[in-house]
């Protein structure tokens, strides 16, 4: 549809374009903020023009050398567990649920379609419903502020067993048999077929995952006591001490700016395979 | 080497002396180097034997030997078969060199005899040019030909081909069938081609394998089966347009149809009931005496002119040479036979009747 009409070019631009102010603006104050320093920022008006402080900010937040009333970790630490966790968690999800999918579409044992059914069945329990057993569970096992505990329990996935279930559904009998008359057995048949034809599945599942991952809140928030097990995003809540006491904010902002930067950029190095799956499906 | 021999084999699907029956007894004896074709219509289990032979389904009653070695419960890619596809089932993320090399990298043939052994069968079907290409960067017809060299370089007993045709436009399907016969006879491997196009299975098979309902209608070479069909079915099958049947009532050296009497030039096999054939090429029309045909509608395919009718009620198709002057519609006209072309089916149970 393409039409020449000034007018409307404009309307649309306006929109566009205040669209983006709105999401953009608060990731700029955040930026902003985190550039100058905690005196600057509690003096209102705050300035909307970065200060010269964004080094030596970041450092102090990376080593944890903050005086605020808060929690006064490393962000360096914290981002370590975050990324192991939402690795694991991301990449774990998909190793489980490419085997359970691969174990209900192409074996016939018995009880299958329960398994099925049970599997589907979670999909529709949201995890804070099951929290508290779960934390019995983990906190029983011995499993608190372990790395253990903020990932196993949030590996097993319906949703994505369900993806690639539809996607091993679509994906032509007659491959099966050419394989099996070319000798290829069970896993030789996953590994040398399943597998490649899912990557753009597995690209897209692994985004979508590590950002779950990484976003984790709730759950990281019961398991972890310990400072050195705290991932970013509680890093920061904790860091923000409740009442009057006097946070530095400009370190806060400077967390949360670095929160940002992996989930960020796996979506911006993982789009390409996103396009590319979309672009050329082989099948 | 080679033989496949199929004994009293049946199929059928859910739990035992419960499911639904499929194939009913099926015997064939097929030696080494045959080119055999199956065919029948959609739904008669031509596709599941084939699928019994090559071990994708499960034998439910009798035997399959392959090479005289009973492989029931031999695992498909131990019964030294291949198989085409007729989607062909090309592995989409390999490349054609792949697709063709997999079996062989999985059975531990060494590198190089790999090498030239796709090399080989790319040169006999002129995939050289294609071997680092993906399966969708090919023509229907060029995935077609890898599907069939993926089953070359495996130096099979057997042939295994799943309606491999049916894919290709019509050129192609005429073309490719060429390419199979002059590969059969370059190989000379044992094959098992099923169809339900019935000018693939006359100019392909060495001898067909008439399949109707899960049973065995005929066997034999495609001429014995146009010539002498062994039951209705088969008269009805085999032949475009099929025989005329004409069920009627035979008495000495005349035939009833529809309160009509039509005389015959010799006693009918047998007095009764009784189903006549006649093949609408041959029978022509007369200058004066004949069996009344009453032509209702004329189609013109160039070579040939169909002249559709009704005789004694029953329909009836003739076919003449296009040059020759047509009948007028509506018209009846005297219709002549040579008693060497009628052919006699039973009227109940539809078997042939030799005379």
């Amino acid at each position: 549809m393409v039409e020449r009409r000034p007018t409307l070019g404009i309307l649309a631009h306006v929109v566009l374009i205040l669209g983006v102010i709105i999401v953009a603006f608060p990731l700029y104050v955040t930026f902003v903020a985190s550039t100058q320093t905690a005196q600057d920022i509690v003096n209102a008006p705050m300035s909307l023009l970065p200060g010269s402080h964004l080094v030596e900010n970041y450092t102090a937040a990376i080593q944890g050398r903050s005086s605020g009333a808060g929690s006064t970790a490393p962000v360096g630490r914290m981002m370590f567990v975050s990324l192991v966790s939402a690795l694991v968690i991301a990449i774990g999800k998909i190793a489980i649920s490419l085997l359970s999918a691969f174990a209900i579409v192409y074996f016939r044992f018995r009880f299958r379609m329960v398994a099925f059914w049970a599997i589907f069945m979670t999909l529709m329990l949201p995890v804070e419903v099951r929290i508290s057993p779960t934390y019995k569970v983990v906190a029983d096992l011995g499993m608190l502020n372990t790395f253990a505990g903020l990932t196993v329990p949030l590996i097993a996935s319906a949703t994505a067993t369900f993806l690639f279930r539809q996607f091993f559904l679509t994906v032509p009998d007659e491959l099966l048999e050419a394989a099996r008359i070319d000798g290829a057995g069970p896993m030789r048949f996953f590994k040398d077929m399943l597998l490649p034809l899912s990557r753009t599945s597995m690209a897209a599942l692994f985004v979508i995952q590590f950002i779950y991952g990484w976003n984790q809140y709730l759950w990281p928030l019961l398991v972890t006591t310990d400072e050195s097990m705290y991932p970013v995003v509680i890093g920061i809540k904790r860091m923000i001490a409740g009442g009057e006491a006097a946070n530095e904010w400009n370190l806060v902002m400077a967390t949360a700016v670095l929160a940002m930067i992996p989930p960020a950029l796996v979506v911006m190095l993982m789009q390409k395979w996103f396009v590319k799956g979309l672009v050329d499906t082989e099948k | 080497m080679g033989s496949i021999s199929i004994r009293n084999v049946t199929k059928q699907y859910g739990l035992p002396g419960k499911g639904t029956p499929v194939l009913h007894g099926i015997d064939a004896e097929i030696a080494d180097g045959e080119f055999i074709v199956i065919v029948g219509p959609s739904g008669c289990g031509k596709s599941t034997l084939l699928r019994m032979v090559a071990g994708l389904e499960e034998i439910s009653g009798g035997q399959i030997a392959i090479s005289g070695r009973v492989v029931n419960d031999i695992e498909p890619s131990e019964r030294d078969i291949a198989m085409v596809f007729q989607n062909y089932a090309l592995y989409p993320h390999m490349s054609v060199f792949d697709n063709m090399a997999y079996g062989l990298k999985i059975a531990g043939v060494p590198k190089a005899e790999i090498q030239q052994r796709v090399d080989k069968a790319a040169g006999i079907l002129q995939l050289g040019a294609l071997l680092q290409r993906r399966p969708r960067e090919l023509s229907g017809g060029q995935r077609q030909r890898v599907a069939m060299g993926r089953a070359i370089v495996r130096q099979p007993q057997v042939f295994l081909f799943d309606e491999p045709l049916s894919n290709l436009d019509a050129k192609l399907r005429a073309q490719t069938r060429i390419e199979i016969r002059k590969l059969h006879a370059e190989l000379g491997v044992t094959s098992l081609f099923v169809t339900h196009d019935q000018v693939e299975a006359m100019t392909l098979a060495q001898r067909m394998i008439v399949m109707n309902a899960g049973r065995v209608e005929q066997i034999g070479s495609p001429e014995a089966v146009y010539a002498r069909p062994a039951t209705t079915f088969v008269a009805g099958f085999i032949g475009s347009p099929p025989m005329n049947l004409l069920r009627g009532r035979a008495d000495g050296a005349t035939f009833h149809i529809g309160g009509q009497v039509l005389p015959l030039t010799h006693r009918a096999p047998r007095d009764g009931d009784i189903i006549l054939g006649l093949r609408p090429e041959h029978a022509s029309i007369g200058q004066s005496v004949g069996w009344p045909l009453q032509v209702e509608l004329l189609e013109m395919l160039g070579a040939e002119r169909l002249v559709h009718g009704k005789l004694g009620g029953s329909e009836f198709t003739l076919r003449l040479d296009g040059t020759l002057p047509p009948p007028a519609e509506g018209h009846t006209v005297p219709l002549q036979w040579s008693r060497d072309h009628l052919h006699w089916f039973d009227a109940e149970t539809g078997a042939r009747i030799e005379s």
